[in-house]
């Protein structure tokens, strides 16, 4: 297991990149512990895979080192890495049998038979295919290959780190929640340090104990599930992260009181803006109460989802998103009250972490 | 209406379709839900006339169209790919089924436009779709499907190629779209959270099976049986099998829970019990919640809310708790299950006694 | 999958059938019609059995032909296919060389078998021929008109040059069609350039191999127009294939009944050998 430095890194896929805008990623500089589980989380095209590929040594970064253990590594190839990757689709090795392929990269290593053979027993029991063990991988089907992906991700135990492409995208829901409670428990017993490249905010959350927030070639956020999800310090990270996102309204903001169009609404402290910033307030579904009390709202429409209900209203003249629970009424003259708690500012869309001395509570 | 009689399909020596009766009625939005290969695609290929069925009969409108080619059905179907013309436009791609048809330029134009507009298509008109991101390839696709006006529209996990967020906001605009036309549409998914999120009507598939269909929340409260139940979960569904006797659910002879009023009525004997990750919860929900003993597995941390996996008696269980409970791996803890909205399965799966917040149910 | 039914079809396939049944169902049972009558001209037939059938089978002009064929595709097969192989793993997978490399491979394969057959003919001549010049100013006794190995070295080089190309062009199509993952998680595993090669390029390229291994073989067992060309089925008989063997029994000699026969069975001597190969090399994919 290793702690991997990323120092300053950018990278290019054209030639010369001249503007911020031709980097598919901008700088990132970063240090990741060891035996930490990270999540690389963002929409396609944010950057993600390729700072994958240049952790894996499939890419060399334009510009910047990458260090594993305080070695500088980013010459070297991924053999040399000493690193386990598993891929978005199934990559197996189609005339060897299901054992065989998670013992190749032991063979290959010149691994001793017997610890093959205990190592490849308990990733078979792992991932549930021991009754296919001696079986052909060829005809098994789409997940039970991808099984076998991460199982040969997962046998080495030497690995300075396990890298992860998106690996559930061919696996069916139910499995889904098998195989991520596998590899979290897996991560708990043996301290791997893994890197977790996803779009999906569920996978990422629940796999990971930091998520890292890309979005256009930039880390946004770097947080716990928790911080991402209580104190998104970008718009765009409340956004993604929460389903539905956050709500993010335009705010005038005067001292601890926030003007929505109208509706006012007091902080508990009193942020410090920029002149002329723009300013938002940004509150989670799950935070606004819908009740008799508050602020009026004009419901458009009510999701049933099962456990909770979602639902869609107009607020000061914006939509507005508001989770209510499963047995949780809707009342025929809806109004809403935030959880000040949970209230986030942000000026020009990064979060105000600042606050004035005077007024309010602060 | 399209209605589906006794329908089979039987490929070789494998059933793809064990017989079906289903009826879509004009202006519905159908969901399949299933698992990958429950028979989800083959249902549609029988729909759109692609496939001929092996048995039974298909109407439209009352009139029987089992042998119709699909050329001459009004079908749309969008795939899980993106599938374009790759050398047209956007433009030209959304118009290409109104060419084929003979529609007049003008008329052409305005639709184009209008489907454009509604899926946010407008700024890429001239580009080709190869120079489109994977969203906005796919929404093309549903524009194309839109234009055609067709009486059936056939939607094959569309998004499951999407990124979440994007997916997210098109799920919000298609049963707008749905509401707008006087179509059936037919949307297969493998994931219940979308099937929620879409509404509509649902038909749970399994192994080439319907298990049950109706709307949408009410096939999610009230499984008919133990297969849909399951399949309709996510995260899924935790189950015991216990022995009722009296009022109490027994294990060998010690008792587990209690047996709540709506399930009352179901007679003594082995059933499973089931109920959602979200009726489990670490701190008492209300005076009759039951308590059980429980070993942690793994707590899984989203945000908002916890999935903590737990071993009960042997049984593996998902539990979803509000806030942030990051407990170790193999902590003893005491858990409760709200017993309200348990529900009961006899041994031949059949849902059995009532469901939650109900009547009495008979599965249909 | 069962696919769209439409018997409209039928009657777009309707041409291709029409000249099927010319091109080949008519002149094949023209072919049965003879190989079982006995005719001295004047369109008089006499019935003959299975007499010529037995005649040909009994021959050893027609053991020793099929036996030569058997060699040269052999031969042809050991050397063409591992070769294109070969050469299709070191082709460039992207960038100019790519349509440079392919263009090159397929310049063989445009020329006729009969001009082959004359360039190859010419350039081995030892008085006026490049190759055959040359091998002769080197000291190497070299002459295809007398000597027997050198006349099946020809036509063996001669083929390679033809047809490997094909092998290859076929090698190159599976291998492109990997995808890059998989080259990416061999790394990864590390496994060694032979391990590659295994357990990824070599599963991935089987099914055009397969098509490859028919083909050139068909090909080569039918061979006719470069052995006539060159050497003319000489010295001796020493490259008198089947085909040769067959075209002198029938025009040379206007044995039709025999040539009939012959053709019959060299016909399902190719059929039987290729089913063989299609069934061995399937079933053991099946196992896999």
């Amino acid at each position: 297991m290793a702690r991997i430095n990323l120092d300053h890194i950018r990278h290019a896929y054209g030639p010369s990149p001249k503007s911020p805008s031709d980097y598919s990623l901008k700088e990132v500089h970063h240090e990741w512990n060891d035996g930490g589980a990270y999540a690389l989380l963002g929409p396609s095209g944010c950057g993600k895979t390729t700072l994958l590929n240049i952790i894996s040594g499939l890419l060399q970064p334009s510009e910047g080192k990458i260090l594993f253990d305080g070695r500088d590594v980013t010459y070297l190839s991924t053999q040399d890495r000493n690193i386990a990757q598993v891929f978005q689709f199934p990559v197996i090795y189609d005339t060897m049998t299901v054992y065989d392929n998670l013992a190749f990269p032991l063979r290959n290593r010149h691994v001793p038979e017997g610890e093959v053979d205990r190592r490849v027993n308990e990733i078979l029991e792992m991932i549930g295919l021991a009754d296919r063990a001696k079986k052909k991988a060829q005809g098994l089907t789409a997940d039970q290959k991808q099984k076998i992906s991460l199982g040969r991700g997962l046998v080495r135990s030497d690995v300075s780190a396990i890298l992860f492409d998106e690996p559930l995208t061919v696996i069916d829901p139910h499995m889904k929640w098998v195989l991520r409670s596998q590899l979290k428990r897996l991560h708990k017993q043996f301290g791997f340090t893994m890197v977790y490249v996803t779009h999906d905010q569920t996978e990422a959350l629940t796999f990971a104990d930091k998520v890292v927030v890309m979005y256009d070639g930039e880390i946004v956020q770097i947080g716990t599930p928790a911080e991402l999800f209580e104190k998104p310090k970008h718009t765009f990270v409340g956004y993604f992260i929460g389903s539905p996102g956050m709500n993010v309204l335009p705010a005038k903001i005067d001292g601890s009181s926030v003007d929505l169009d109208g509706q006012k609404v007091a902080l508990s402290f009193a942020p410090k803006i920029a002149a002329g910033a723009k300013t938002e307030l940004g509150i989670r579904p799950e935070f606004v109460r819908l009740g008799r009390e508050g602020m009026p709202v004009t419901i458009s429409k009510v999701e049933d989802i099962g456990r909770q209900k979602i639902v869609r209203a107009s607020f000061a003249s914006r939509p507005i998103a508001i989770v209510v629970h499963e047995d949780g009424e809707i009342p025929t003259d809806p109004r809403v009250t935030f959880d000040p708690s949970a209230i986030n500012i942000y000026a020009n869309s990064w979060r105000v972490t600042d606050s004035l001395p005077i007024g309010g509570a602060a | 209406m399209l209605e589906l009689k006794n329908i089979t399909k039987v490929v070789g020596a494998d059933t793809h379709i064990h017989p079906t009766d289903l009826v879509l009625e004009r202006g519905s939005l159908n969901v399949l839900l299933g698992p990958t290969l429950s028979g989800k695609t083959s249902l549609m290929r029988l729909m759109a006339g692609l496939d001929k069925p092996t048995t039974g009969t298909i109407t439209f409108d009352g009139k029987d169209v089992t042998g119709v080619r699909v050329q001459d059905r009004s079908v749309a179907m969008v795939y899980q790919q993106f599938i374009n013309y790759p050398a047209m436009t956007v433009y030209e791609n959304i118009a290409s089924p109104m060419r084929i048809s003979g529609k007049d330029a003008a008329t052409i134009d305005r639709e184009v436009r209008k489907a454009a507009e509604l899926m946010k298509l407008t700024p890429y008109l001239e580009r080709t779709p190869l120079n489109l991101s994977g969203g906005q390839q796919q929404r093309t696709a549903l524009a194309r499907a839109i234009v055609k006006n067709a009486s059936l529209v056939l939607l094959d996990e569309p998004l499951a190629n999407l990124d979440y967020k994007l997916r997210e906001e098109l799920r919000e605009e298609l049963p707008k779209l749905f509401a707008a036309s006087g179509s059936i549409f037919v949307y297969a998914t493998t994931e219940p959270q979308e099937a929620l999120l879409l509404g509509g009507n649902t038909a749970t598939l399994n192994e080439g099976r319907v298990s049950q269909f109706g709307s949408t929340i009410s096939v999610y409260r009230k499984p008919a049986d133990i297969v849909t139940a399951k399949t309709f979960a996510d995260p899924p569904l935790n189950t015991i099998d216990l022995q009722k006797s009296g009022n109490t659910f027994d294990r060998d002879g010690i008792t587990v829970l209690p047996v709540p009023a709506h399930l009352s009525g179901i007679a003594d004997g082995p059933c499973t019990v089931a109920f959602h990750p979200h009726h489990l919860s670490l701190a008492r929900p209300h005076d009759t919640a039951a308590v059980l003993k429980a070993r942690i597995i793994i707590s899984e941390i989203a945000g908002s809310e916890s999935f903590i996996h737990v071993d009960c008696a042997g049984s593996r269980w998902v539990m979803l708790e509000h806030g942030i409970h990051d407990i170790e791996p193999d902590t003893a803890i005491e858990l409760f299950v709200d017993t309200r909205h348990l529900m009961a399965f006899g041994t031949d799966g059949r849902a059995i006694g009532g469901h939650a917040g109900g009547s009495a149910f008979r599965a249909a | 999958m069962e696919k769209t039914w439409n018997n409209k079809a039928w009657f777009m396939v309707l041409p291709v059938l029409v000249l099927v049944a010319f091109s080949a169902v008519i002149p094949l049972m023209t072919v049965v019609n003879y190989s079982v009558q006995d005719t001295f001209g004047n369109n008089e037939f006499f019935w003959a059995g299975t007499d010529w059938f037995t005649d040909v089978l009994h021959s050893d002009r027609f053991w020793d032909a099929l036996t030569r064929n058997l060699i040269f595709s052999a031969i042809i097969l050991a050397i063409e296919i591992p070769l294109g192989i070969l050469i299709a793993l070191n082709m460039p997978k992207k960038g100019l060389g790519v349509p440079v490399c392919l263009v090159l491979m397929s310049l063989p394969l445009l020329i006729p078998w009969n001009v082959v057959g004359t360039i190859w003919q010419v350039f081995g001549r030892v008085d006026i021929g490049l190759l055959g010049y040359t091998l002769a100013a080197l000291g190497i006794n070299y002459n295809y008109v007398n000597n027997v190995f050198d006349a099946w070295v020809t036509l063996i080089v001669m083929d390679i040059w033809h047809w490997t190309s094909l092998v290859v062009l076929l090698c190159y199509a599976g291998l492109v069609s990997i995808p890059d993952a998989y080259y990416q998680a061999a790394k990864i595993d590390g496994a060694s350039r032979w391990s590659v090669f295994r357990y990824i390029q070599l599963p991935k390229m089987k099914r055009v191999l397969l098509i490859a291994f028919l083909l050139r073989f068909m090909d080569s067992f039918m061979i006719y127009t470069e052995p006539f060309v060159v050497t003319g089925g000489g010295p001796g008989n020493a490259t008198t294939f089947l085909s040769i063997d067959l075209v002198k029994t029938a025009i040379g000699q206007f044995d039709l009944g025999p040539a009939a026969a012959l053709s019959i069975i060299y016909f399902l001597i190719i059929l039987l050998l290729s089913w063989i190969f299609y069934t061995v090399m399937t079933t053991s994919d099946a196992q896999k």
